[in-house]
Parts: structure tokens; sequence; C-alpha cells
């Protein structure tokens, strides 16, 4: 479809939401900013491990890191989540749009037989 | 309507249609047809060429609010009159898309004169994904999909600092 246009763009965002932990690190970091500790606190996984999520949300853009060399503190960056829901809501609107017209069409063409 | 994602890479609607699958196939195999009832309501299917034959090309050209447009085009892989449909497509106006096309199916099922239609796009792999995939941590872009409205719903309503 026409949308599949930024869908290329969208991909690594799906990917990086793909995994529970990954959007469980999201909805804490919707709450506000956090270190890696403070993130790991809460998942019974090691620092390494929520470092690994998060260098995956990192390159899917989700997430950026803070300049402070001791903390580098994990924002959320809302952005590539506006554009999959955007697009997503297109798609949806694309084919309900259609498929009210083609409803009509069925039934038009239904009648005249 | 709905819409569900069955795999990490397709996203799949399906829909009824108050009329017997052969009807609700010629909708979607002659363009005198499907320029009645393809696209949003702001846009027109102004140009619609169809070679219905496995190889045949697709052609599509929409015009929407400003007159702006929008080029789609594909191969058909398979056609099995009047169940199945698969195709390949692409965006024109988008270059990227050319190299990495989609693939449609459409899947008629007639019960009691009545038609359920399901209309399934799968995107191509890419890079980033594979590599996400293959740490076998992924449980499917469907998730992700199916929670993103309620994450950011989450989000809107404290915008990170940025």
């Amino acid at each position: 479809m026409a949308l599949t246009a930024t869908l290329e763009r969208l991909d690594a965002t799906f990917a990086a939401l793909a995994d529970p932990t990954r959007r469980a690190i999201l909805a804490r970091l919707a709450r506000g900013e956090a270190s890696v500790k403070e993130l790991a606190e809460p998942f019974a996984m090691t620092q390494p491990a929520i470092s690994k999520h998060l260098k995956v949300l990192e390159r899917a853009g989700l997430v950026s890191r803070g300049r402070d060399a001791q903390r580098r503190p994990c924002r959320l960056e809302v952005e590539p989540l506006r554009d999959a829901t955007t697009w997503l809501a297109e798609y949806r609107r694309f084919w309900s749009e259609s498929y009210e017209r083609l409803e009509s069409l069925l039934d038009e063409l239904q009648e005249g037989q | 309507m709905i819409i569900t994602t069955p795999t990490d890479r397709e996203i799949s609607i399906t829909k009824k249609f108050a009329a017997p699958r052969r009807l609700v196939f010629d909708a979607h195999t002659r363009p005198e047809l499907l320029k009645r009832w393809f696209g949003p309501h702001d846009w027109r299917l102004e140009v619609c060429e169809i070679d219905l034959r496995p190889g045949g090309a697709w052609y599509y050209l929409m015009r929407g609010p400003g007159g702006t447009t929008m080029t789609l085009r594909g191969t058909y892989l398979e056609i099995a009159a009047p169940e199945r449909i698969v195709s390949t497509e692409s965006n024109v106006d988008c270059e990227a898309r050319a190299a990495h096309e989609a693939v449609g199916t459409l899947v008629f099922v007639e019960h009691a004169g009545r038609t359920t239609l399901t209309n399934t796009i799968r995107f191509p792999s890419n890079e980033v994904r594979d590599a996400v995939l293959s740490t076998g941590m992924a449980r499917g872009v469907g998730e992700g999909l199916d929670r993103l409205t309620a994450l950011l719903a989450a989000t809107s309503g404290s915008p990170a600092p940025r």
C-alpha cells in the first residue's frame, strides 16, 4: 500500500517494540529519565542485559542517552512511536474507508441483478 | 473490520461482505469496479490497469487532496479465481520501496452467500529486524503493534524532556 512508504523506517521501531522487556523499559521511561542501574532494578536482570536492550532501543531511535559521564541517563524519544502509530492509523483509515465504499458498491451491484 | 498482526512481518485485515465471493473478487480485479471503491474518501483511483495472470502487472494512479498523486504497482504472483490473489506491491513514489516490495495476499471465503475477505500484507525483512530476531528475544512485531497505542497514550500525557 501507499502506506508502505514509511514502513522501512518504522521497521526498527516495531522490532524494538516486539520484546516485553523493552516495552517495559519504555513504559518506565515514559514516567521520566532513569539510569541503567535504576532501570535494571525492577527487572531482576543484570545491568549488561538491560544495556543490551537499551542498545536496540537506541538504534531504533526510541531512547537517547544523556551526556553526564557517570550516570548517562536514558530518556524516551516519542517521535518514532508517534510515526508508527500514525502509520497504523492511516493504514486502518485507508482500508476502512475503502471497504465502506466497497460495501455500498456490492449492494448496488446486487440490486441490479 | 478487524486488523491483526499474524506474524512479525505481516498485517492482516479481515472484513465480511454481504455478497457472494465471485462479486467481491470481481470488485478487486475489474478496473471499472475498482475505480468505484478503492481508496479513502478524499482519494480517487484515476488510472487502474490490470493484467490478471501470474506474471502480469497492475498499476494504480491515485489522486488525493490538493491534487497529490500516489502511484502503486506490482506483479501478480498467483491468481485462483475467485478464491485467492497474491501479488507484489510497491509505492513508485518512494524510491526506497522499489527494491523492497511487499507481498499482498487476498483470500475470499464464501459462507451462506456472504464473503469473508482477508487482506494480508507481508513486508520485506531488513537488517535491523533480522539482527533483533536473531537474538531470539523478539516475540514478533505483532505484540509491538498491539501495545503501541497503549504505550503512546501513556507517554503523550508526559512528554519526555528533549
